[in-house]
Parts: C-alpha cells; structure tokens; sequence
C-alpha cells in the first residue's frame, strides 16, 4: 500500500462517525480508527452511540449505532460535536445523523443498501443521493457492499461472510484518507479471528480493497494528515471509561494488598466493569455474578466483613435495589464500594444513553440518617484514578463509598498517560489483631482518633469474635442499644466521620485572574465545559473552571472558592442538582444549566450558554 | 474446604456471648441455641472460625447470643451476605439462621440460588409458621385458610413446603428436626456440620404467643408415634406405635404411600436423584398427619466455593512477578505507544 500521488492537505483536527446497523460492527470499526490514530501519536477522544436493543429490525432508525472519533495534533478535551465525515452504511444511519452535519461535511454513501425498499423504511420519499437534498455536503457514492464481496471473490468465504466484511472496506478507505498507520488493526484482526484464517484473509483483503479504492478513484482528490499531537512523554494506550475503571479496581486490590471481591449482576452500560475483572483472577481478584443486585451487593458486603476488598457494580436501578444494604454497610462500618454507571432513567429508562441523575440518590437515597463518601470521575482515563480513590476512602475510613460514573466516560475513549504501579498510593491496611479494651476485652467501635474509623476485625482472628449488625449499637462496645443519648451520638458520630474525610482542595483555572464566571462541574461534563472555556478565553472573554471529584465530602475551601466570584454557573445533566446542593450548603445563587437528553452537552451549547452569562451577567 | 479442626477443649459455656437472650419466655428458640451452644464444642472448630449469620426476625438474633464472630444483618439476604464471605474465605464455618419469612418470603431468592450454587454454608431455617417479631401475621408456611391480625377472614395462599422448595433448588443436604427434640436436633445438626457444601435444616419451632402448639401433634407423647416419621439412613421406613405403619412405593405411582403394613421402603438420603427426597417430602403438608424428619438427602457435588477457589488458584499459578510488576504488565497489555 504506497502513498499514492494524491493531494496531502494538514489538518489540525478531524470529527468522524461511523453508522450503520447494530450489526454492521461500527463499535469496532471507530474502535480501529481510534486505535490506528492512538499509534500515530494524535490526541483523541471518542463517543460511542448505540440503542439498548442488540439487533434492532435491520434498516431502522431504532436499530441505528454510531461512533464518533475526534482526532488532533493538540490535546482535545470531547469528542467533538460535529462530525466532519458521515459515513452511512444505510439509508437508517443517514437519516439519524444528518442533522448533526455541519454544512459541507463529507458524507460517504453504501449506495447498495439504498434500495427503494430501505429508503421506504425510513420513510424517504425520493432518493436522497438524487433529490438535491444532499447538495450542501460532499457526498461521495460508494458501492461498499458489492465492492467488498467483489474483492473478497475467489478467497472462499461465504457470500454472507464477505458482506459482513465491508465494515474493513469503510474501515481501508478512512484510513486512507486520513494517512492512518494500519498496522495494528492488521494485527487485531489475526487475534480476533485466530481459529477462522479464511475470515483473518477475507477482511485484511475487505481493508486493503477500501484503502485501495481511495487511492484509485477520482471521487477522493484530497488525502489528509494529521500529525500527532505534542503529549507528555510517556507510554500510552487508549482506554474506555469501563476499562480504567476495572484496571483502577485491580490496583487498588494490588495498591492494599487486599483480595479484591466483586459482586454484580449484569446492566448496561456497568456490565462491561464485571467482564473485565472475570478476567484478571491471577490477581486473585473474585467475581461473582449474583441472582439479583441485592445479592451482589449482599455478597460484596460479606466478602468485606471477611476482609476482602468489597466491590460492586451497576446502573441507577441497581443502586436503588442496594440501598438497604449499603445502610447496613453504614451500620456495620465496613469498607465498601458501589459502583454507579449512571444511566439515562427513571426506570428502565434510556439504558445506553447517559446522565447524571444519580447524584441525589447517591448522596441521599437511604433510609435514616446514612451518609457516605461520594466522588466521580472526569474522563475515561480518570476512572482509573477516581477507583483507586474510593478504595481509598473506604480502607481508610470504613465507610460505604459511591463511584458515580456515567455513560459517557465508560464507554467513550481516549489516550491514557500509563501509570507506574510502583507510584500508585499505598492502600495498606492493618487488620485488627488484639484487644483494644479492659481486661482483654474487644470493642468493635472504639475509634482511631484521626480517621474515626472503627477497627476491622475479620472472622478467624482469636480473641476478637464479637457480634455485629443493623441495630442500632452502643458506642464502643457495639452492643445493641436503644438508649436515646446513644442514638443521637451515634447518628452524629457517623455524619462527623464523612464530613471528616481528608479530600483535596477543589482546584480552580483562571488563566487569566480576572474572571467574574466561575462555572462549576462534577463527573464526565469535564470535558465540553473545559472546551467552552477554551473557547471563550481564546475570544477574550475570561471565564473559570472548577471541577468536583468529591460530591461527599465536598473539599474544604470550596465556599472559599464559590465566594470569589461574582456568579457561579453550574452546567449538569440533570434538573439542577448539585446546584441544589450549592444553594443549600452555602447560600450561593447558582444558576443551573441543564440538559437532559440523553446525550453529553456539547462544547458549543456550553459556550454559547457561558458566553451569554459573562457577557450579560 | 473443611475448617481446620484442633484439639480444643471447649464447653457449650464457651459458646455463650455475655448478651442478655431477649426471646419471650417459652419460645421454642431457647431450645435451640442450647442445642446448637451444646453441639458446637463437638466440631473442634476453634471459636473465631465460626461465623453465624441472620437477616431479620426472632431468630436471626441468634447470632448475638453465640460467642463467635456474627453478623445480623437484614430481612432475607443472609445467605447472599454469607455467600460472599464463604466464598473469600474458605477456611470459615459459615452458619446461616433464618425463619420462615426471612428465608421463604423476602429471602426467597437468595435462599433457592445459594442451594443452587451449593454454597459451604448450613442453613438453619427456624419454622413456626407465623411472623413473630412483627407480632402475628401469617407467614409463607402458615396453613390456607390462617386467621391472623393480617388475614382476618383466613389467608388466601398456600403454604410453601420448606423442604420441596429446597430439593427443587438441588440442595444437597436436606434436613427436618425438631426444636423439642434435643437428641434428634443435634444429630442433624452433626450430619449438616460434616456435610461438604449446602446444608438446608428446617427445624419446627414453636412460638408459644402467636402460633402455640403448632407442631404439637408430632411432639405429644399421645399422639407423636402416629404421626411422626424417623428417618433413619439403611433402615426401613416404619412408623406408628407399634410400627404398623409403612412408607411404601405403589408400583407405577409417582409419590410414596403411607399404609399400614406392606414392604417398607428403605431409607437412602444419598440417592442422587432428588426426585425421591422429593416425594418424602410430600409426605406431609400442613395438616403435620405423616411428617418426616431427619435427613432427606445428602449427596455430593462440587461446592461454589471450591470451584472458585481453584479457578484462582489455577490463574494465580499463571501469574509471574511482584504484583506491581503484574501490575504494570496487565496496563500496558493493549496496543501502547510511547512519547519521547
């Protein structure tokens, strides 16, 4: 495959997005994409898009699935709102995406699939590819299907096989055109069909006929380039949200030397948390997939008490089926972590749509008086680090933690600077080993005066059985206890030790100093909302960012921050509420922005929201 | 895997916490703890390896009262809490109490799964066929037709069998004994202790303030042999006063047969076909008129904490290196690219 003769134009950054039917294998073919520009160095950010059902009818707008990858030459914070190429494997995916294509965009057509039958499904009238209606945008005509089986003619693969590959030809002619290093999707396809080399033949040759077709025809003038981006040194590797989370699970279990327990039952979109830990058992990791959400935490919570590091995963209507046993964790002082990949509800909801309107039943949504530590990533890669977090808070503490992920970093990617293990922090804990009262006596909630945490005295250690459970429980010697001063104590006590956890200093970026905006996240809007303030400090007008990690606690000088600046701008998906939060914990007139689609917020919607409130207050 | 045994010289004293008993004068529970406190010693477990778990009822405060590690968690999920810790840790002696609403109603669930998955727990399923502690509803075993606080013109559904429900799940090891019964108790409670895996125990237990005298056709001394059936492994099963009665297999029925006289069937918990603990179960209903006890089955079959425990061992035996340096091998497993 050389180079070609063709126009090489630079370009600073690109938006793609593949779609097609559920079964036309777009995850996989933005996953290539993105990896083949991961290699090249370029910085990168990616957003998947798919419906709930697994093969929605063939042809419709339901059973649509699209991915969308942003690569650039400088570091990129979204996965961009606009896509500069469409590529539509059917009228279906067409009709979907067309109204995200700025004006101009290239659209790249599997003329086969638009078949009067298929326009019909989707209601098409005429044929867009000759009604006009695609003339604001570079439409290139391509007979994807039947160019695919053609070219896979004679290598002895089913015709329905050699269909199946034109997700590779797409893949060829995309990575032509944009100069990709292929390398490594040749290799991914030698691992993915290691026991079927007619299908490892048939879809190298189904991407070595797209790029081949680019560098032939005359419909593809231009071909383009973009260079990498300037990064920090270091080893990379792109990673979903899902993925750092799990890794982040595995070395907060290395990081305390704990076994690590995990408790699940299977939900979109946390599923992927439990494939990915099933593997890693060399690490003597457990999982366990339980009957039902209540069992998965309930099993979670027993492995702790015996001294495991005790996980569970899942979406909104698992943590709502958990809260009594993460009362109980309360109750019982034992390290725990919860894991919510938020998802679009109430109820069943959009599963494989995100936002974040969990953060009220995270911080809130259990019986009595229950507090626990709350905090949320940023990015995919922070998942990573944002797991080792709550391990740590929960060690150190003993306390129930919630990880409020969300649909949007665990499922999108990027490039991820690779940790050493070796610099990780060191989550070692000591069991408790021997008496800590009179008389050799054992009280299970005496406290260590700085964490005020109670000691972990796991089964089989002598001399330390005693009895714990959900009634209420004398201070120190845990026996069970009505008495009223006690009651009021312990409720206090259990409310002291959250808001005592040691969490950082929220940071604020204020390149400019002179701000009077402060707009302020928590969780996956890092990215549009870094974006929209980009943009406006690029125009001149100066705006800040803060971002919260820890929900519960919230860091120390938090008000201190709010105070300084005129208005402060809280932008989430939900209905407001950490604004709420905002409002009530320190009288703040916060102004909420909301979205509330299903999708993240895009760089534009924040910017042109933000621009208004710096410009008119 | 079995708990270690040691030479231990311990006294059902022993088992005793320093926690004031706080059941109802003459509840059929005291006879129980004094059982289990009685047999425990017996095991040569050391204390600290045992750890009694319940949900939520009278008699899942059992665990506050024995002197060993205990949890009492809440209504229904014991066994999913003790599955857990059972599972991560091998090396305990797990024992699960529960009554009929924590297990049967709320719990249902995770009771049948933990049979299912053959969990190395033994579970103690106290029966008195009422909920106590919320003083006096009918429960899953009440009889059709109870008339409670909650069922004023009698309860409209049938009642679970305790031990049909357990052998449709495929426990393998199901037991019925009887809180009055001392001896009986503890022998049963020696066959679930020795048992490699699930243990389901269903013990008949009276709670004398709002379902007195349940079980007392089985427990008077007048009436009990006409009523009561002893199983016995390898030996006939015979019953009534002078043991005129037989529990027969009629050729071509599905179930077994009282009658009186006859070829008694031979008693054979091992049978690995759980069809014909199954119809032993049948045996009796609510009426109590021909009611079992002892063990129905014991059978053997890998338990889910041996399974998972080699499949660590084995993945762990893969594993090369400090666990940061597995670490570090298992995050830069990927397609990396470097920086300079």
């Amino acid at each position: 495959m050389s180079a070609g003769a063709k126009r090489v134009e630079q370009l600073d950054r690109v938006v793609i997005r593949f779609a097609g039917d559920s079964g036309d294998g777009m995850q996989l073919t933005g996953d290539r994409l993105t990896s083949e520009s991961a290699q090249l160095g370029n910085d990168i950010s990616t957003l998947p898009n798919f419906p709930a059902e697994i093969r929605a009818p063939a042809g419709t707008l339901p059973g649509v699935s699209s991915f969308q990858v942003h690569f650039a030459d400088y570091d990129i914070l979204t996965p961009g709102d606009a896509p500069n190429v469409l590529v539509a494997m059917n009228p279906a995916a067409l009709k979907a995406n067309i109204s995200d294509l700025p004006q101009g965009a290239d659209i790249i057509l599997n003329t086969d699939e638009f078949t009067k039958r298929n326009l019909g499904k989707v209601g098409y009238a005429a044929n867009p590819l000759d009604d006009g209606s695609l003339d604001a945008y570079a439409v290139h005509p391509v007979a994807l299907t039947s160019m695919t089986v053609g070219a896979l003619d004679g290598l002895g693969v089913s015709k329905k096989d050699a269909e199946r590959a034109k997700n590779m030809f797409a893949l060829g002619l995309l990575s032509w055109m944009y100069s990709r290093p292929f390398e490594s999707t040749l290799r991914f396809l030698e691992r993915k069909f290691a026991k079927r080399p007619d299908l490892v033949a048939a879809n190298k040759a189904a991407f070595q006929a797209g790029w081949n077709f680019g560098e032939t025809t005359e419909d593809f003038s231009v071909r383009y380039e973009v260079k990498p981006a300037k990064m920090r040194p270091g080893t990379y590797r792109n990673v979903t949200g899902n993925q750092a989370l799990a890794l982040g699970l595995v070395a907060a279990s290395v990081r305390s030397k704990l076994p690590l327990f995990l408790g699940a039952y299977p939900i979109t979109p946390a599923s992927d948390i439990l494939h990915e830990l099933s593997k890693h058992k060399r690490f003597g990791i457990t999982t366990m997939q339980a009957e039902d959400e209540i069992a998965a935490v309930g099993a979670a919570l027993g492995a702790a008490y015996g001294g495991a590091l005790g996980v569970t995963t899942t979406s909104g209507p698992g943590v709502a089926l958990k809260g009594e046993t993460i009362s109980l964790a309360i109750a019982l002082e034992l390290p725990l972590v919860i894991v919510d990949v938020q998802r679009a509800g109430p109820s069943t909801g959009m599963p494989t749509k995100t936002e974040q309107a969990d953060l009220n039943m995270a911080l809130y949504g259990r019986h009595g008086e229950a507090p626990l530590a709350v905090i949320a990533p940023k990015s995919p890669s922070d998942c990573f680090h944002a797991a080792i977090e709550a391990a740590r808070i929960a060690l150190t503490y003993r306390t129930p933690v919630i990880l409020l992920s969300d649909n949007y970093v665990a499922n999108g990617s990027e490039p991820w600077l690779l940790p050493e293990a070796g610099e990780l922090p060191d989550l070692s804990v000591e069991y408790a080993r021997t008496p800590n009262g009179e008389d050799g006596r054992f009280l299970p909630y005496l406290r260590d005066p700085k964490t005020m945490a109670r000691p972990w005295a796991i089964p089989g250690t002598p001399g330390l059985e005693h009895r714990i459970g959900g009634l209420e429980k004398a201070d120190k010697t845990g026996d069970i206890s009505y008495d009223p001063a006690n009651h009021e104590f312990m409720v206090r006590t259990r409310a002291a030790r959250i808001e005592g956890i040691e969490v950082p200093d929220v940071e604020v970026d204020d390149p400019d100093e002179n701000a009077r905006v402060l707009v302020l996240g928590w969780g996956s809007t890092y990215g549009p909302i870094g974006a929209a303030c980009r943009a406006l400090r690029q125009r001149g007008l100066p705006i800040a960012q803060a971002h919260l990690r820890h929900l519960s606690p919230l860091p120390a000088n938090l008000g201190e921050v709010l105070q300084a600046y005129e208005k402060v701008v809280i932008p989430e998906m939900n209905l407001g509420q950490l604004a709420h939060v905002i409002r009530a914990k320190y009288l703040v007139d916060a102004v909420p922005f909301n979205q509330i689609s299903g999708l993240p917020f895009t760089a534009a919607t924040l910017e042109s929201m933000l621009e208004d409130v710096v410009k008119n207050g | 895997m079995a708990s270690p045994t040691v030479e231990l010289k311990l006294t059902a004293k022993d088992f005793k916490s320093d926690q004031e008993v706080r059941w109802c004068p003459g509840c059929g529970d005291y006879a129980i703890l004094a059982a289990v406190q009685g047999f425990m010693p017996e095991l040569g477990i050391p204390r600290e390896n045992i750890v009694f778990i319940s949900g939520i009822g009278c008699s899942s405060r059992f665990p506050y009262y024995m002197n060993t590690y205990g949890m009492h968690s809440i209504h229904g999920r014991a066994p999913a809490i003790a599955t857990g810790l059972s599972a991560s840790r091998p090396d305990l002696s797990v024992w699960v109490v529960t009554g009929d609403g924590d297990a049967l109603s709320i719990g249902g669930n995770h009771l049948i799964h933990a049979l299912r998955r053959n969990v190395n727990l033994k579970i103690l399923l106290f029966n008195n066929r009422i909920y106590g502690l919320t003083k006096g509803q009918y429960s899953p075993t009440s009889e059709l037709g109870k008339i409670t606080k909650s069922t004023p013109a009698g309860s409209a559904d049938s009642p679970f069998n305790p031990l049909s429900l357990a052998l449709g799940a495929e426990a393998t090891f199901v037991a019925r004994t009887i809180d009055s019964d001392r001896k009986h108790l503890q022998s049963v409670l020696r066959a679930a202790a020795d048992h490699k895996g699930s243990a389901f125990v269903e013990i008949y237990q009276n709670c004398n303030i709002f379902n007195d005298n349940a079980f007392e056709m089985i427990k008077d001394a007048s009436s009990r042999d006409d009523h009561l059936i002893r199983l016995e492994q390898g030996q006939p099963i015979k019953f009534g006063a002078e043991g005129q009665f037989s529990v027969v297999h009629p050729e071509g029925a599905f179930g077994l047969r009282v009658q009186e006289g006859g070829d008694a069937l031979i008693h054979d918990a091992t049978v690995d076909d759980p069809a014909y603990a199954f119809a032993l179960s049948r045996l009796s209903g609510s009426d109590l008129n021909t009611t079992p006890i002892g063990v129905f089955r014991n059978v053997q079959r890998p338990t889910y904490d041996e399974i998972l425990q080699k499949q660590l061992v084995d993945a762990k035996a893969e594993g090369t290196g400090t666990p940061d340096e597995m670490l570090d091998g298992l995050l830069n497993t990927a397609d990396t690219w470097t920086i300079l």
